[in-house]
């Protein structure tokens, strides 16, 4: 068993240069920043722009939608909504499109090792 | 004196009877989940074997703590819109843990978050680091819930004699200790699960019962709470109550959500919370199952703040004890009498006592396996009883610290630490988790300056910031040694950490490229990653 606190790491460890360089893996990589990054760059700028406009565009945000609803508790129910969309996407695309690439790599890592 | 009274209606022998049955109920639980605790896996980890379900229930029972219950519910019941504010950082923040951190983490770590710090680094500097700040972050919250337990008593029990309430800290305390000594991660766990689900149901049944009084019409209960306050009520339903009045409060509105969203992901005892699963597909429903709970749970607390605001109304809550901490019991008292105040009394305790239990178990863990097995030892323990002996002194250590901290800091102002353990989380930890697992050349330096670094000035800022002198409410009065206008540093403290962190790399030449292939493809497969320990 290898563990991060332990040095060295054990001498007839895989060859992680090597693994880390084949197409599968440069594939699964992609794949996973391609989804994360763009999408945290999303949530955050939406994040951010709810959180100036609540705190610098008071009379917009008073705004009556309906009833006693207004802009600013719609868009702040949003930023929920948002919130398990992208949770709910993300769990997708990695169920599609992660996990079986990283459990073949996985296998094939941990099956030349016994 | 309206001190010397608890919440009218309230009745502390039943509060304090429920209570009980909870510790009894949990601690038999604790003892059982202790038989199976042996080694250091199970104390740290739980031996790896929660399901994600699990898990999840009980990430959203260390994360919902008192201040987010009682303190959310309070802020929107007098504050209105601002109060909701809060809960949107606090769930937005775990799309970052989602996305960026959870999944890689339980892959390259096994019990703290110095394990993925260290990695691919120098072991001893960037351990001490990493549970510097664990055990930095760890103590601000431990102290802003000890001291949330004083004014808790104060409210539900009637007890307002400074000793009497210290006593109630101290039994809090003791029987926080011991889930953590005994029951381990694994006990800990059930503590946090038991605690969850009670107050997601309490938080439930309050808000079906609200909305049923106005047959399930947000905009009536709205229409309601503006009324209940008369002249100038609009303003619980617009923007900027709290925070709008002047250019300074609205941009400490923006360090302070920044600090919210980017907190979350690097709180330790959260992180710590992803090693208790098996695999990071397990980490991975964790996080969602958190996430939905946490977020449902925040809809509720709209709900009820804005029923305390009608039916109990902002200025019978702002009088009462506790002030704006009793608008969910005063709520709970309006709608189902003593009885329902009582379990939601109870269940406000509950939560103190779990998330403290939550804290002390990260901190101590991060003590023994960082500092003791890693730094003082280095690394060559393999003897892993005095790894968890040292553990578990640690955590009597924390305990007895929290409580003399919780009387000491009983009466300070709450959302100030928590405000100050998110700010140190965003600076210290976040950007150096970050850099560790997506940045190839990050290095050694980088990590210590980004810790180093954030740790230092997020405390610094503080420590001449209104929030402790000069300021409304400060920590210390009678002398004013502020300069740093700002009550919340993040806007500072976090681009600073990033940016030590990128120098602290460039200017040094070392860096481990082959230790960082076996770390992404570690990370992103599972290869090699700690298995479940199977009894």
């Amino acid at each position: 068993m290898s563990s991060p606190d332990q040095e060295p790491p054990p001498t007839s460890g895989p060859d992680w240069a090597t693994i880390q360089d084949s197409a599968e893996f440069v594939e699964l990589r992609k794949r996973l920043r391609g989804f994360v990054f763009p999408m945290t760059v999303a949530f955050l700028v939406w994040y951010l722009l709810y959180v100036l406009l609540s705190d610098y565009a008071h009379d917009f945000m008073s705004t009556k939608v309906v009833g006693n609803i207004n802009i600013g508790l719609i868009f702040g129910l949003l930023q929920f909504v948002s919130t398990f969309l992208i949770t709910s996407l993300y769990v997708r695309h990695a169920n599609r499109k992660l996990d079986p690439v990283a459990e073949k790599i996985r296998e094939d890592i941990e099956g030349d090792q016994q | 004196m309206v001190l010397a009274q608890s919440v009218e209606g309230s009745n502390p022998w039943l509060n304090m009877g429920i209570f009980a049955l909870f510790v009894v109920v949990t601690l038999f639980i604790v003892f059982r989940a202790s038989r199976t605790s042996k080694t250091a896996v199970d104390y740290y980890a739980a031996g790896h074997s929660f399901t994600g379900a699990q898990n999840g229930i009980a990430i959203s029972g260390d994360y919902l703590s008192a201040a987010s219950f009682l303190g959310i519910a309070g802020a929107i019941a007098l504050n209105g819109y601002d109060g909701f504010l809060y809960s949107i950082g606090f769930l937005v923040a775990w799309l970052i843990a989602l996305l960026l951190v959870a999944e890689l983490l339980r892959n390259t770590g096994k019990y703290t978050m110095g394990d993925v710090l260290a990695f691919r680094m120098r072991q001893r500097p960037v351990r001490a680091a990493a549970a510097t700040s664990t055990l930095v972050v760890s103590f601000f919250y431990l102290l802003a819930q000890m001291a949330g337990a004083g004014g808790l008593v104060a409210l539900l029990l009637g007890i307002d004699s400074t000793a009497g309430q210290a006593l109630v800290i101290a039994v809090v305390g003791a029987i926080m200790i011991v889930y953590v000594i005994i029951g381990g991660m694994r006990g800990t766990t059930w503590v946090q699960i038991i605690k969850a689900t009670l107050l997601i149901i309490g938080a439930f049944a309050m808000t079906v019962w609200v909305l049923g009084k106005y047959g399930f019409n947000l905009s009536s209960l709205l229409g309601d709470a503006v009324a209940k306050v008369g002249e100038g009520g609009q303003r619980l339903l617009d923007p900027g109550g709290q925070y709008g009045l002047t250019g300074t409060t609205k941009l400490d509105f923006v360090s302070l959500a920044l600090a919210l969203v980017l907190g979350t992901a690097g709180l330790p005892h959260i992180l710590m919370r992803f090693y208790t699963v098996p695999t990071a597909k397990e980490a991975r429903k964790s996080v969602v199952w958190a996430i939905w709970l946490i977020g449902i749970f925040y809809l509720f607390t709209l709900v009820l703040g804005y029923g305390a605001g009608a039916l109990v109304g902002p200025e019978t809550i702002a009088n009462a004890p506790g002030g704006p901490n009793s608008a969910a019991p005063l709520l709970a008292y309006a709608l189902g009498g003593t009885v329902l105040l009582g379990i939601i009394a109870a269940v406000a305790f509950a939560t103190i006592l779990a998330v403290v239990a939550g804290l002390t178990i990260t901190a101590s863990a991060s003590f023994a396996h960082d500092i003791y097995a890693n730094v003082i030892k280095k690394g060559a323990a393999d003897d892993k009883a005095a790894e968890v002996r040292v553990a578990r002194i640690t955590a009597l250590v924390i305990g007895a610290v929290a409580i003399v901290g919780g009387i000491v800091a009983n009466g300070q102002n709450i959302a100030f630490l928590v405000a100050l353990a998110f700010a140190v989380a965003a600076s210290a930890n976040l950007p150096t988790i970050l850099y560790s697992l997506f940045w190839k050349r990050f290095n050694t330096q980088g990590a210590l300056w980004s810790i180093y670094g954030g740790l230092i000035i997020c405390i610094v800022l503080i420590v001449f910031s209104p929030a402790v002198s000069g300021g409304k409410t400060p920590m210390i009065s009678g002398v004013d040694f502020h300069w740093f206008p700002l009550s919340n540093p993040g806007i500072v403290s976090i681009p600073a950490a990033f940016l030590l962190g990128y120098l602290g790399t460039i200017l040094s030449k070392d860096r481990d490229d082959a230790k960082y292939a076996e770390m992404e493809v570690r990370s992103l497969t599972g290869a090699h990653a700690e298995k479940a320990v199977n009894h």
